[in-house]
């Protein structure tokens, strides 16, 4: 392409406008800056040197290209319960794995599998995904990961019954149906694997829903909204317990 | 992006938190934390180049020196550093590791330099990332034939005898290497004069000498001079046949010796002699008996005794044997189709040379080496074409593998060159190079024992067990689930221990839940211990997939085996690397025969490179 084009150009440089073209006549080229700049090879360089156009809607090449900076450590630590030097670590963690700033949902479900490999843990990340993007726009910034993880780890036992039903509320419309649940529950027994003690039945997960529901739907209406979830885990003492037991996991 | 699995325990284990109003069970208590929860720099002086980096960015791999405990060893107090006499070129690689996750080969080092500081952090080679790996074992292999090659040229008859040798070892010896005694080297020396002598003999008997009184014709002076070249052939085929035989008497293997290149080259260039002794003077046989003396020309291929030079290429030709083949292959299909073709195309002509397509091979053959000889030339157009094609793709295809068999030739000329510099060097130097490497051969495998389990295992586990109690199932491993599903299903009763026992010699199991339990808790605890006895092992996936072996998958078929005889054929670190190969993901398919392994790692583990979380993952499946 280019042989043909420098060839194509070589003798063939545009006559500069106001010259009468003399028809049939060689014309001896002229090296002028112009002529240099048509040149089809200058051209063929300088539209490669160019940035690309963005119109691959792929969400990789998206976010390869976007950078997030988080917001400032002041507006951080006022947001959340964690100290200075605690976020200070959190962070270079965070951007020493996703240097673009930002997780995406695929990066996030190979990250969270690796923890459980004897199952498939890619359902219930792809829920635990969506509990901290509260934006929901696709990815999870710094700032959405240090939130969640303050609710989860310094809030209150009320904070985190919320965030809890935040996570089982899928289509977040403020209750919890016998499908969402079913859907959460299934995905908690796929990470279990198929090695386990007692071979995990298939009707498990469903059980496990109603005797849930059981426990948490007071008025029988086949959903469980906020206020039955915490009133009936606030009377629980078992749950009650094991909310303390991750808040030195920082 | 490198994964860094350390960084993100905490945030899956904070995540838990919504398995708690779903749990069936109560959670287990945490693991105890001693560690210090700040982030500190650390100073890393590296023989008086200084480095600083986090604790936690060390403590990514708790299996190596860095990132455990063993550091500790090299604090030094009054500068309150970490002082390390190594390389510190080498180190900024090692560090980067820790930061990146990603082990990088520098081009520019040499490979044992590499290895050498990699075995002294504790890291594994198998964990250099992709983008080097293959300069890294490219580099290795290479190293390692050069290696060899100098432990055998050393092995070589250089060194002196041992004391005790037979008669039959110092001919053998004086054979194989002149250079060791003068009655070797003068032996050396007739005989090739007397190999240079026989050929010339033979070249020279077919040149026409003058024709004897009376005759007119030229007669070849073999004919002419008929006693004196018998009597030269005669004293020459004497002197190969005792050097024959004494090489077969000498040879420590006879047979191997008779198989051997040089002495077919030998056997052959004698018989002739005495065939021709045996044979009468006969008109029909004497026919043959021309063509016996061809072989008689063999006797120069004894030179390559005598010249390095010739062995070499005989070496090379051997080793492009391959590309030879490839390129006899390619002649041939090129030859057949044009002569074909040229064949059909001056079918049609009068007095056309091409007769028959054998006839046109010649004619190709000739044009495809570009000879030319014109004895068979096309006179149609169409045949033109078709030549001139003929003699283009000629050129093509022969040059094809020639550069091939040049550079072969041409490493294999500079290893010889090398020996032979190396040959020139003293005794002792030698000695001490042998005792160099079987040192570092040595120290290669064998690792340091570490039986440290971090505090990353331990969240880790606890995680795991959250997960089990909200499930309200245990985690366990193929075999063992086999072998319970089977009996739950099937109703038989086995009395086949289950693997992890059966490595300590445990009793067979009950079907009870507590006591399977807790046993398996003991041997995994055992277990645990024992996998971590070389630091190398625990550390990739892809490091113990290439160590292990295959367990045998246990089938329905033995279910009633005794529980002392199944010897799973696996060591720890096999039994290691079976477990952790399990982790293919989706867990519902019905898959019975899932192999242990080598299954394909997904492509998650494999750039974790965290050793920790190798270890890790050990333990799940033990539980």
């Amino acid at each position: 392409m280019v042989d043909g084009s420098l060839l194509g150009d070589a003798n063939g440089v545009d006559p500069a406008p106001g010259r009468t073209k003399e028809s049939g006549k060689w014309q001896k080229p002229r090296f002028s800056r112009k002529a240099l700049m048509k040149c089809c090879l200058v051209k063929w360089i300088i539209a490669s040197r160019k940035p690309q156009d963005k119109d691959s809607s792929d969400s990789d090449l998206e976010l390869s290209t976007v950078r997030h900076q988080p917001e400032g450590l002041d507006q951080l630590q006022a947001q959340t319960k964690f100290t200075r030097k605690e976020l200070q670590s959190l962070y270079r963690g965070f951007k020493n794995e996703c240097p673009s700033g930002m997780v995406d949902e695929e990066t996030f479900k190979s990250i969270y599998s690796q923890f459980f490999p004897q199952g498939d843990a890619s359902t219930y990340a792809h829920f635990l995904f969506n509990a901290f993007d509260i934006d929901r726009n696709g990815s999870i910034r710094f700032e959405d990961f240090v939130i969640g993880l303050s609710v989860l780890l310094r809030g209150s036992v009320t904070e985190k019954l919320n965030w809890a039903f935040n996570l089982y509320d899928i289509n977040k419309d403020g209750y919890i149906t016998k499908e969402e649940m079913l859907a959460i529950m299934k995905s908690i027994y796929d990470m279990m694997g198929r090695y386990t003690y007692p071979c995990v039945r298939d009707d498990a997960p469903s059980e496990h829903v109603d005797k849930f529901f059981q426990k948490m739907d007071k008025n029988r209406d086949g959903v469980v909204t906020i206020e039955e979830f915490i009133e009936t885990c606030q009377k629980d003492e078992n749950i009650m317990n094991s909310m303390q037991l991750f808040e030195n996991v920082i | 992006m490198a994964a860094g699995v350390a960084t993100w325990l905490p945030f899956a284990r904070a995540a838990a938190v919504g398995w708690l109003p779903l749990a069936k069970k109560t959670m287990p208590k945490p693991p105890v934390d001693n560690t210090s929860r700040s982030d500190e720099i650390l100073y890393v002086n590296v023989s008086g180049v200084r480095f600083q980096t986090w604790k936690n960015t060390l403590d990514r791999y708790p299996d190596t020196l860095l990132g455990s405990s063993e550091k500790e060893f090299f604090f030094n107090e009054d500068t309150q550093e970490y002082f390390f006499d190594r390389d510190p070129e080498m180190f900024r690689h090692i560090l980067n590791f820790y930061r990146t996750g990603k082990l990088h080969y520098p081009r520019h080092e040499c490979i044992q330099a590499f290895d050498e500081e990699l075995a002294f952090y504790g890291i594994v080679p198998e964990i250099i990332g992709d983008c080097c790996m293959e300069e890294y074992r490219d580099r290795k292999k290479e190293n390692q034939e050069r290696l060899a090659e100098d432990t055998e040229a050393n092995e070589s008859t250089d060194a002196p005898l041992p004391p005790h040798s037979t008669p039959r070892e110092r001919l053998w010896r004086a054979f194989e290497n002149p250079h060791t005694s003068t009655m070797a080297l003068v032996f050396y020396y007739v005989t090739g004069f007397f190999i240079a002598v026989s050929v010339i003999a033979n070249v020279v008997e077919t040149v026409p000498c003058r024709p004897p009184k009376g005759k007119v014709k030229d007669l070849p002076c073999g004919e002419k001079y008929d006693l004196a070249f018998f009597c030269m052939d005669t004293a020459c085929v004497l002197i190969f046949t005792f050097e024959y035989l004494m090489r077969l008497f000498a040879a420590p293997s006879r047979c191997k010796f008779m198989r051997s290149v040089m002495s077919v080259i030998d056997v052959v260039a004698i018989m002739p002699y005495y065939i021709g002794l045996v044979m009468p003077e006969n008109e029909d046989v004497s026919g043959a008996f021309v063509t016996l003396r061809v072989f008689r020309v063999f006797r120069i291929f004894k030179f390559s005794r005598h010249s390095q030079g010739l062995r070499i290429l005989g070496y090379t030709l051997k080793s492009c044997a391959s590309e030879l083949g490839f390129l006899l292959f390619s002649l041939t299909m090129a030859i057949i189709i044009f002569a074909t073709v040229m064949f059909y195309a001056e079918k049609g002509t009068a007095s056309s040379t091409f007769t028959s397509i054998p006839a046109s091979f010649w004619y190709t053959i000739v044009t495809m080496t570009t000879l030319g000889y014109g004895d068979m030339v096309p006179s149609t157009i169409a045949g033109k074409i078709f030549g001139s094609i003929c003699s283009l793709s000629g050129v093509l295809v022969i040059a094809l593998p020639v550069p091939v068999i040049v550079s072969n030739f041409s490493r294999i000329y500079h290893q010889n060159q090398r020996a032979d510099k190396m040959r020139a060097q003293q005794v002792c130097m030698h000695l001490c190079f042998q005792t160099h490497l079987d040192r570092d051969r040595d120290s290669d495998s064998t690792a340091l024992c570490v039986k440290n389990r971090s505090a990353f295992e331990h969240q880790h586990h606890h995680l795991l067990h959250c997960l089990e109690k909200t499930t309200n199932h245990e985690f366990t491993d193929e075999m063992n689930y086999s072998e319970l599903c089977m009996t739950e299903s099937v109703g038989f009763r086995t009395s086949r221990s289950t693997s992890l026992s059966s490595q300590q010699g445990a009793q067979n199991n009950s079907t009870g839940c507590c006591p399977r339990r807790v046993r398996r808790r003991a041997a995994m605890r055992l277990a645990n211990s024992t996998v971590s006895v070389s630091r190398g092992s625990v550390q990739e996936l892809d490091t113990l997939q290439f160590k292990t072996t295959t367990i045998p998958h246990q089938t329905r078929s033995s279910l009633n085996a005794q529980p002392d005889n199944l010897k799973l054929n696996c060591g720890e670190q096999d039994f290691t690397a079976a477990i952790i190969s399990i982790p293919t993901p989706p867990a519902n398919t019905p898959d019975e025969s899932l192999p242990p392994s080598p299954a394909p790692i997904p492509g998650i583990l494999r750039n974790t490179q965290a050793t920790a979380y190798t270890h890790e993952s050990f333990k799940i499946s033990s539980l």
